[in-house]
């Protein structure tokens, strides 16, 4: 709507009354047409109605990645009798995370006293291996017979402190912090491992946590 | 020479030309104010007699009259609807493509994959009729389909070969495309749309693979999260959106069934319309062992 392209001024700036851009049937000391306010006040009741709807709901589906970790809660497997420093006791508890999940909820850990010969404790009073494979998650399961843990997808095998021996695991199993009340065993959150046995906070399995991979992949509030 | 229309058309005329009625209205007898009996009679006047006698109420019934009407209604029902929507030009340029010489068995396959999508649409739905999608109450509620329901066992059967079938179909048609290079200028934009449709079948495949809810749809499912788990920065965010939290817990199982059931088919509803949209709007190619034919003549004035 410029208006004579001759004029050099016009062809600076435009003016902001519609009159002298030219605009057919403009009123005097009008700065926007009828048609502009009204188209652009349709547009933007569409965008609010949309963003309404859609807004929530986006936040209802992307919720849980924001979520942030429960309150440690610590739960009880066994009395102080029932595990030893020689042997893997195996032990079911039901993660908070999954608490309405039926079976589904229920995950195996493998508990035995510390012993005074131990050196990868992590501080820990007991050592409560978690069964999740650190490869793609599948259940491990101990064999006494050759004190190892082994995975039955795809071939993990972990030492007797959950160190990686043979198979694709990225990083040794995961841990659960434990602590001794009133003669019982209690057994709290998840943390990781990395190959020097340090504490780190808990990733999700096929997270790499060795150097700079620590910085790569987020920690989860998981248990 | 519209397609439908010129049914509905014909009996018009033969009517207008009898009693002098206004050619214009393009109304079956039937659909008429004033019902089919005395109103059909009147308007025939002297064509058909007994057919006024009739609706009259006594007489014998003249057969073929009466056929005449059995088959004036579908017809100019059609019709009706057509004037209305408008839909012949649209529907004989969608039905009644020129397809290039040439064109084999081979081109059904996108056809073929997009009837097994129907057929997973229908068995998905009477499916979802029986299937409780909760932790603990989905493999009964599969067992009961299979075991209780009458035809239970074909239905969910037909489903869970035909997703199968869907997946080998969708990559034959794709190969098919490929190998005749019917990917190139114009039709790039719909192999695009192809390739999403291919993802979402796969991601179909994926999230109903979990539905059973027995030890290996389970454990299959930990495995493929932790997968998405493994990329790093935003893995661990994808692993979260998937299972609905950090552990596969009460809301994963409803979660994978409402982006099976109800998410993904609807987006691969509208990608699949757009899809043959392009198909008729471009067409299909010739085979590639095809060489254009050219006219001798214009062949000469070329050399």
């Amino acid at each position: 709507m410029a208006a004579n392209p001759t004029d050099p001024k016009s062809r600076r700036r435009k003016s902001p009354y519609t009159a002298d851009r030219g605009i057919p049937g403009a009123f005097e000391d009008e700065t926007i047409t009828r048609r502009a306010l009204f188209s652009g006040g349709a547009l933007a009741a569409g965008g609010i109605a949309t963003a309404a709807v859609g807004l929530p709901a986006l936040g209802f589906a992307l919720g849980p990645v924001f979520a942030q970790a429960s309150d440690a809660e610590f739960r009880e497997v066994g009395s102080v009798e029932s595990f030893n420093p020689d042997t893997y006791v195996p032990t079911v508890i039901t993660l908070p995370e999954a608490a309405n999940a039926g079976e589904a909820g229920k995950t195996t850990v493998y508990v035995r006293e510390a012993g005074p010969a131990d050196t990868n404790t992590i501080g820990q009073p007991y050592i409560a291996i978690s069964t999740r494979c650190t490869h793609l998650g599948c259940p491990v399961r101990y064999v006494q017979a050759s004190q190892r843990f082994i995975c039955p997808c795809h071939g993990g095998v972990y030492g007797g402190d959950g160190e990686v021996v043979a198979g694709p695991p990225v990083r040794p199993l995961d841990r659960f912090e434990t602590t001794v009340e009133g003669g019982q065993v209690l057994v709290g959150p998840r943390f990781s491992v990395n190959s020097s046995f340090e504490k780190f906070e808990p990733r999700d399995p096929s997270n790499h946590i060795d150097g700079l991979w620590q910085y790569l992949y987020p920690p989860r509030p998981t248990t | 020479m519209s397609f439908l229309p010129r049914l509905g058309r014909s009996r018009t005329q033969e009517n207008g030309a009898g009693n002098g009625e206004s050619p214009t209205p393009n109304i079956p007898g039937a659909l008429r104010r004033g019902g089919n009996g005395a109103g059909n009679g009147a308007r025939n006047g002297a064509g058909t007699g007994t057919n006024g006698a009739n609706g009259g109420g006594g007489g014998l019934i003249d057969r073929t009259a009466l056929k005449k009407q059995a088959t004036e209604v579908p017809v100019s029902a059609l019709g009706w609807l057509d004037e209305r929507s408008g839909a012949s030009p649209f529907l004989r340029g969608f039905m009644f493509r020129k397809v290039p010489k040439g064109t084999n068995w081979f081109y059904t396959l996108g056809s073929a994959t997009m009837f097994a999508f129907v057929s997973q649409a229908i068995t998905g739905v009477f499916l979802a009729m029986y299937y409780e999608p909760s932790p603990t109450g989905a493999y009964e509620s599969v067992s009961y389909i299979t075991n209780d329901v009458f035809l239970g066992e074909l239905v969910r059967g037909m489903h869970r070969w035909g997703a199968t079938v869907m997946v080998i179909l969708i990559f034959l048609h794709m190969g098919r495309t490929f190998f005749f290079g019917a990917y190139k200028y114009p039709r790039e934009l719909n192999w695009v749309i192809g390739v999403v449709l291919l993802v979402l079948t796969l991601a179909m495949g994926f999230t109903g693979y979990l539905l059973p809810f027995d030890q290996r749809s389970f454990w299959a499912t930990v495995v493929g999260v932790n997968i998405n788990a493994s990329g790093p920065i935003i893995g661990p965010y994808l692993a979260d959106f998937l299972r609905a939290g950090p552990e596969f817990g009460a809301t994963t199982l409803p979660r994978f069934y409402s982006i099976h059931m109800l998410l993904i088919p609807g987006l691969l509803a509208a990608l699949i319309g757009a899809h043959l949209y392009l198909v008729a709007k471009l067409g299909t190619t010739a085979p590639p062992w095809l060489k254009a034919e050219k006219r001798r003549e214009l062949a000469r004035t070329e050399i």
